[in-house]
């Protein structure tokens, strides 16, 4: 760049060196590049081929091959019909969390983007920072042994006075080892990325449009309404996103809190009901052999599809009004 | 339904920093009063104390009186939301809500404080703000359309539109064509010569034969140095302003000796 705009000073021999330097240094940065975007697919390549290879036996082996072989498999069912609930479980588990995390996630956001003062605004993004430093194991300890006793006597008082709605309805845990306290423990964890990723879109928004709401005569509430909210539309939803893709794949907590179960209920304070793909994988990988471990890692390769297929979607949702968004 | 706006002895303080200094200034209502002066005098920082917008700025505050009608906008009774719903506001790049339709933009600001339109209100509200803002005929088939999707000029003249259609008494203009090329920046000043039959119109600009074109009224500030406060030199009629000007520093600045 600097070399084509300066002056010609062709002849010297300094010009002639640095010209030359120059070059493979844009050259190398060029191969960097490069390389480091093709490295991108070739390990999401290898890793879905390496799933697909190794899930091939499970997915063409015939129901009572697989009863025989895989502990826990039901008899008189094909592998479809044995991964569903563990689909279910791990989507209801996913959209739990999300629906409890991202209100709150985005009340945070905007509370440190608009509300409070700098110096508290600045703390208090630092403290919801730490929880994205908790490993999940920790989640799972405390989700278990504090939060799930803690919630209990609410759970039972939704179960005894809300039950005609379906998800609070069945038998409720008396443990707290339950879908519900998944979700809590679930969102807990999410809400770190979810909150981090608004507030950075939140502050964002450009000064010109907060002010042409402000000067129409707008009040905080209002601005955040016409300027903040719409601008920071497509960046909470890739942060959602982001957060589904952790819950979904959460292995750890959910594994230590829930008391497993294979069906197809609703009931989320009822213990022995669900299970999700990754805590199922984890919990059934040590006494695995042979086909079993090829059951495993064709659950795996489902999971990876439902990821891929929540990304696409929101990719899909965020540019499908992008001639509104504040980009142009 | 202009209203006439009196100003005393008011200071702007940024923090500690006083920004201008001790301006009085009457302004007429249904005229164009213009605000001339080199960069960093404090037009645009006293522009904004018209409508309170100035103290949405960290540490940014007001001492001294500007009255309404009489009634002095920083009473402590007064809601500064209230005050900018009266008087209204266009800024120096046009800024249309990029997520709103043309049609929403216009209406953004009556659809505020949850105030309730039926949609033929709300239609004819559209047309006579478009109308108003001399638009109509270029936006009245692509109403749905997004805003940003326009020209820089359209796009000023909609955020025009927008301003009107809440019916303020007053409207400041902060450069609003510095953006603009000269036929759009033509538009919008034939547009301020319509407007200011219904408004009281105060307009910052740095073209001074925009301000001999379109003001009634000049009022001109300037800087004594770097650090220093701004002053309201002089204000007059601008045909006065811009022939005979009572202070040297006046007649230095229009006839372009300096600034």
């Amino acid at each position: 760049m600097s070399i084509t705009d300066s002056p010609p000073r062709a002849g010297t021999r300094t010009a002639r060196r640095r010209r030359s330097s120059d070059r493979g240094f844009n050259r190398g940065f060029r191969w960097i590049a490069v390389g480091a975007g093709v490295l991108i697919l070739v390990v999401l390549a290898a890793v879905a081929l390496f799933l697909l290879w190794q899930a091939w036996p499970a997915l063409t082996a015939g129901g009572d091959e697989l009863a025989a072989e895989v502990p826990r498999f039901p008899a008189d069912t094909s592998f479809l019909g044995y991964v569903g609930p563990l689909v279910f479980g791990t989507l209801l588990a996913a959209v739990l969390a999300l629906c409890l995390a991202v209100p709150v996630a985005i009340g945070i956001a905007l509370f440190i983007s608009h509300y409070s003062p700098r110096r508290l605004s600045q703390v208090l993004g630092y403290l919801v920072d730490l929880l994205a430093a908790i490993p999940s194991v920790v989640y799972g300890l405390w989700g278990f042994l504090v939060l799930a006793p803690v919630l209990t006597p609410f759970w039972l008082w939704l179960n005894e006075n809300l039950s005609w709605i379906p998800l609070y309805g069945g038998q409720a845990s008396t443990t707290g080892r339950a879908m519900a306290t998944v979700g809590v423990v679930l969102a807990v964890m999410i809400l770190p990325i979810i909150t981090a990723v608004s507030r950075e879109v939140f502050l964002q928004t450009p000064k010109l449009h907060e002010e042409a709401a402000l000067a129409l005569g707008a009040t905080r509430w209002e601005v955040v309404r016409t300027a903040v909210l719409p601008f920071g539309r497509s960046g909470v939803i890739s942060a959602a996103m982001l957060g589904l893709g952790r819950a979904l794949g959460e292995t750890m907590a959910v594994l230590m809190i829930i008391s497993p179960g294979f069906s197809y209920s609703l009931d989320i304070l009822a213990a022995g009901q669900h299970q999700t793909i990754a805590a199922y994988i984890a919990a059934d990988f040590p006494e695995s052999t042979g086909l079993g471990i090829n059951t495993l890692i064709a659950a795996g390769l489902v999971l990876f599809v439902i990821t891929l297929a929540v990304n696409m979607t929101a990719r899909w949702i965020v540019a499908r009004r992008k001639e509104f968004s504040g980009a142009n | 339904m202009a209203q006439r706006i009196e100003v005393k002895d008011l200071n702007i303080y940024y923090g500690d920093f006083l920004a201008v200094q001790d301006v009085a200034m009457t302004i007429e209502p249904k005229s164009v009063t213009a605000l001339i002066g080199p960069s960093g005098c404090g037009k645009s920082t006293y522009l904004r104390t018209l409508n309170r917008m100035h103290e949405v700025i960290p540490g940014a505050r007001v001492e001294g009186k500007v009255e309404l009608e009489g009634v002095d906008l920083y009473g402590s009774d007064v809601d500064p939301v209230a005050v900018r719903r009266n008087v209204g506001m266009v800024f120096q790049r046009p800024n249309p809500f990029p997520t709103m339709s043309i049609r929403d933009n216009v209406l953004a600001g009556v659809k505020l404080n949850n105030k309730r339109i039926s949609k033929p209100d709300a239609d004819d509200l559209v047309e006579s703000s478009l109308r108003g803002a001399n638009l109509w005929n270029e936006v009245k088939d692509r109403l749905e359309r997004p805003g940003s999707g326009l020209s820089g000029g359209q796009q000023q003249r909609l955020c025009i539109a927008r301003a009107i259609a809440v019916k303020p008494q007053v409207l400041l203009m902060d450069e609003p064509c510095s953006a603009l090329d000269p036929i759009s920046t033509l538009a919008i000043e034939d547009l301020i010569g319509e407007l200011k039959s219904e408004y009281t119109i105060v307009i910052v600009t740095h073209n001074m034969q925009q301000a001999a074109r379109v003001s009634d009224r000049t009022a001109f500030f300037n800087i004594a140095g770097t650090g220093k406060p701004g002053k309201l030199i002089e204000m007059d009629d601008t045909s006065t302003i811009f022939s005979s000007p009572a202070e040297k520093s006046t007649e230095d600045y229009v006839s372009g000796r300096f600034g």
